[in-house]
Parts: structure tokens; C-alpha cells; sequence
């Protein structure tokens, strides 16, 4: 440390080197797998606006209250009222409140990414010992997982409340357990497709509008043409155009393998086969977003 | 109260780059969609109505509607470039009149132009439907950018705030409960829409002096508060 005290001033020459205490860290690196984790967790907890600002928490604890209350509701009807079943399927909650997880997806998803590539932050990651791949898995995961928790929680809610009901248990576990799957894929689908639409347009506000409009405007296409497709009762077409809107994708695979009823028009169910290619589409989609998320990082603001 | 500068600029921050082609997606969409219905169903009133309605009027109209009118001030307000709009010998309610004007002029290009071709797609304007829809869709890209241009102004998450008014409040608010169908832009553009087609497939829950009474009070007023809250704005920091 303190060397250059311990030196005796030379008499002539007055150059000289400092040393002014400077070290090298040599305690424990935490490595690429702990980076990961970090990022994970900040986004995750991001999602939902903790260790943000008050005004930021507003917005995702609202909607993830507007999920829940639905869902209590429900539960003390069929208490109040001795029901046999819950009012709604735990598969289909999921569909009717689509507006409010769309509205989710548009508002955090940018929120998670965006703001990294508007602010030139991202070659900062970059610095770290982490990858492309760590980035993308991490921030696709911390989405993923904050939708689930979005999705799940009001059907646990409806199980416990069905279970408080004295509803028939087997039953009961069943339609949970195709719920949790069905919410899962849907968890995955949409942040996929929320993240790569984020990453693409990483203006403010546009992000948050072209997730909408991708989630909306594909969602009302594909219900107006199989609304018109039921009409002139070619019903053998409504299942193929289902394919085109992501949630229609989830339904058509719920209806297909997981015993929902389908919320197409005319509860019109895909076949098996058709159920396959539901499924195939949408594990497709979700490797597709994340090869697109890998490709937009690869060079990205360096 | 125009002034060409700031309109310009205006127009680069909302088209330029890509943004337009993302913008001309929605509209593109539209259209297909048109063509398709068309080659399924044939030329069909009852159809066209609700294609008009449903998609054009309820869906994209809104959305087109909150893009440009957030989108002409929000980024600028975001990022901090907006002082050195402000620090021009410009009125401040000059600029808001004039990023208005240009809101308005991008949200009719991109909504109302494309639903007067799917209209004419759909049913070659029988019965007035396209003309009808496409009335609608120009009054109601006036308030909707006035509405959003003020949102823009006051809040950091007007975006948010904008769909939710036009997907929670107008579609899934004014489904279930009917009063709020009286405050609903969509249903007054409706009620001029009607007077225009005459007949029974547009119809409106808003009488149509009502509806111009209130579309002409919103935009005034939105566009006056914007002004005034341009006047004193405070630029905040990140979040």
C-alpha cells in the first residue's frame, strides 16, 4: 500500500512512479449463470413494477387485480348459491379476459425491452459476461413467467375457492391442471410475440400500439371472418382460419387436447388432426419468436 | 395558428423511417380482409355493416387514432427534445393546433381512406354503407387525435391510457353497459354515420344532436387544454 512513503526521495532525479494503491479483484466471479439470474429476477420484478417507481407499479397491480376479482367473484357465487360446477372453465377464463392479458403484454413489454435499446444500454449487458442467448432467455423467461403468474393466479384462485365449495376434488384437479397448461402455452406464445414486436419498434408508445394491434386486430380479423365463414355454414373452414389470431391458436389447442369447450363460433372444435397442426403452430411461433429475438440482438448497438 | 415548420416535423416523427409502413399495415389488413370476405361471402350488406363496424370503425380507427395523436407530442415530450420546440417564438396553443391538424390528417389518411376502399370491396357502397362508415371514420379521427393529442400532453403513459379508453371503456364498457355507449366517440361518429345511410344497419345509441354537441365540446376542449398544459408543462425525468 503506502510505498511511496517507505521510498527515500532521491536526490537528484525527482521522477517517480505512484503507486497509489490500486488492486486487482480477486474475490469470487459469479459468472455468466449468476448474470442470468440477476437479469432474470430484475425482470421479472419489473414486470410487475417492484423496485420501480410508485407510478409504474400502478398499472401492472391494477390489471393483475382486474384478473383476479372476476375470479372471486365467481367463487363466492357458486359458494353462495350451492353450485354443482364453477360458472366458468378454468380453460376458458383465460380466453374471456384476453383484453385485460393483451393489455399486460403491451404495457410491459416494452417496458422490458425497449427501453434498453432506446437508451443504447444494451452493449452495457454486453460487457458482462453474459451472451446473446443469455439476454434473450432471460428476459423471454422473466416475461413469460410474469404472464403465468398473471394467468394462473386467478384460476388458483378459482380452485381453491371451488375445493372451499366442496366440489367434486378429481374433477376440480383435472380442469385446474388443463387450465395451468393451457395458460402456460399461452404465457409463452404471447410474450414471445410481445417481446419481439417490443424489440422491433423500441420508440415509446409505438411499441405498446403495434402488441395491441397485433393482439387485437389479428384476434378481430379471424373472429369477423369465421363469424362471416359460420354464416354461410362452411364450418369445415372456421377451425383453419383460427390458426391466424394468436389467442383463437390457444383456444383451438385447449378445445383440441385439453377438454375446453371451444369459444369458436358455433362451438365448433378442431378435429384431432387439425388439433396437431394447432399445436405444431404454436410451438413453432414460440421458437420463431425466440430465433427472431436471437437474430435482432445478435449486432445490436455495437 | 399553422405553422408549416412544426407540421413538418411533426410529419417526419410520425411517418418517417419505417414507422409508416408499420402505420399502413393496419390498413392493408383492412383491405385483404375485404377481399377475402368479398370472395367468400359475395356482396352482402348485412356483412359489410358489420366488417365496417366491427373491425374498421371499433378496432382500427382507435387504434390508428391513438398512434398519431400520442405519437405527434408524447416522444418529443419523452425525450426532452420538446424545449427546443417550446423555446421558438411559437404560441404554445400554435403548436398544439398545428400537431392537431397534422394528427388529423394522418389518422383520416390511415383509417378513413381505407375503409371507404373496404366499403366499396365489400358491397360497392349499397345502400350508402361505405360512404357512411366513412364519414364516421372522418369524424371520429377528429376527436380521437384531439382526445390523444391532449392524453399526450399529460400523461407519460398516454399510450396505455388511449387503449385502454378505446378497448376496455368503448368495447367491453359499452357491450355490457349501455350507458357508457353515450360517452363513447365511436357511437357518436355512429349517429352521424346514420344520418348519412339513412337506413337501418348503422345505427346509434346517441341522438344526433347529441353526438355533435359532444364531438364538437371534446375537441374544442381537448385541443384548448392541450394548449394550456403545453403553457406550463415541466419536463419530468425517466419513470
Amino acid at each position: 500500500m503506502a510505498t511511496e512513503h517507505s521510498v527515500a526521495a532521491p536526490s537528484g532525479d525527482q521522477t517517480r512512479i505512484h503507486n497509489i494503491g490500486y488492486r486487482t479483484y480477486d474475490g469470487p466471479r459469479l459468472g455468466r449463470a449468476y448474470a442470468r439470474r440477476s437479469l432474470y429476477s430484475q425482470s421479472l420484478r419489473g414486470a410487475y413494477g417492484l423496485g420501480r417507481s410508485v407510478k409504474s407499479k400502478v398499472l401492472p397491480m391494477l390489471l393483475f387485480v382486474v384478473m383476479c376479482v372476476p375470479a372471486a367473484i365467481m367463487v363466492a357465487v357458486a359458494v353462495a348459491t350451492k353450485a354443482k360446477e364453477l360458472p366458468l372453465d378454468y380453460t376458458r377464463y383465460a380466453i374471456v379476459m384476453q383484453a385485460v392479458i393483451s393489455l399486460y403484454v403491451a404495457s410491459q413489454a416494452p417496458q422490458s425491452v425497449s427501453r434498453d435499446l432506446r437508451f443504447k444500454t444494451v452493449p452495457l449487458y454486453f460487457s458482462r459476461p453474459i451472451e446473446t442467448a443469455d439476454y434473450v432467455r432471460a428476459k423471454f423467461a422473466a416475461m413469460a413467467s410474469a404472464l403465468f403468474i398473471l394467468t394462473a393466479a386467478p384460476l388458483l384462485v378459482l380452485y381453491v375457492g371451488a375445493l372451499l365449495a366442496k366440489l367434486d376434488f378429481a374433477d376440480q384437479t383435472k380442469g385446474f391442471a388443463q387450465g395451468v397448461v393451457s395458460v402456460a402455452l399461452l404465457s409463452l406464445l404471447f410474450a414471445g410475440l410481445g417481446l419481439v414486436v417490443a424489440a422491433i419498434t423500441p420508440r415509446r408508445g409505438f411499441g405498446i400500439a403495434a402488441v395491441i394491434a397485433v393482439l387485437t386486430i389479428s384476434y378481430g380479423a379471424v373472429s369477423t371472418l369465421q363469424a362471416i365463414a359460420e354464416a354461410q355454414s362452411s364450418t369445415g373452414s372456421i377451425a383453419w382460419i383460427g390458426l391466424f389470431s394468436p389467442i383463437t391458436l390457444i383456444d383451438g389447442v385447449q378445445s383440441a387436447f385439453l377438454g375446453a369447450s371451444s369459444a369458436f363460433p358455433g362451438g365448433v372444435a378442431p378435429t384431432n388432426g387439425e388439433g396437431v397442426v394447432y399445436v405444431l403452430l404454436t410451438l413453432g411461433l414460440i421458437a420463431a419468436c425466440y430465433g427472431l429475438l436471437m437474430r435482432r440482438y445478435r449486432k445490436v448497438g455495437l | 395558428m399553422y405553422d408549416p415548420t412544426v407540421a413538418r416535423l411533426t410529419y417526419r416523427a410520425l411517418l418517417g423511417r419505417r414507422r409508416a409502413l408499420i402505420l399502413g399495415a393496419l390498413p392493408l389488413l383492412l383491405i385483404v380482409i375485404s377481399v377475402v370476405v368479398r370472395a367468400l361471402a359475395g356482396a352482402d350488406d348485412q356483412t359489410a355493416s358489420d366488417l365496417l363496424g366491427g373491425l374498421a370503425l371499433a378496432t382500427m380507427v382507435p387504434i390508428i387514432g391513438v398512434i398519431a395523436g400520442t405519437g405527434a407530442i408524447g416522444p418529443e415530450i419523452d425525450d426532452g427534445s420538446v424545449v427546443y420546440l417550446l423555446s421558438k417564438p411559437v404560441k404554445r396553443p400554435t403548436i398544439i393546433f398545428t400537431k392537431l391538424i397534422v394528427a388529423i390528417a394522418v389518422t383520416m389518411v390511415f383509417s378513413a381512406v381505407p375503409t371507404l376502399i373496404a366499403g366499396f370491396i365489400l358491397n360497392g357502397n349499397g345502400q350508402q354503407i361505405a360512404v357512411a362508415y366513412t364519414v364516421a371514420a372522418l369524424v371520429a379521427s377528429i376527436a380521437y387525435a384531439a382526445l390523444f393529442l391532449l392524453l399526450g400532453t399529460v400523461s407519460r403513459h398516454a399510450v396505455v391510457f388511449g387503449l385502454v379508453y378505446a378497448l376496455v371503456w368503448e368495447a367491453l364498457f359499452g357491450s355490457l353497459v349501455s350507458g357508457a355507449r353515450t360517452l363513447s366517440v365511436q357511437q357518436w361518429s355512429l349517429a352521424v354515420a346514420h344520418k348519412v345511410a339513412g337506413g337501418d344497419l348503422v345505427t346509434s345509441d346517441v341522438g344526433l344532436t347529441t353526438a355533435t354537441v359532444l364531438l364538437v365540446v371534446v375537441t374544442v376542449l381537448a385541443t384548448w387544454y392541450a394548449g394550456q398544459k403545453l403553457r406550463s408543462l415541466t419536463l419530468a425525468g425517466e419513470e
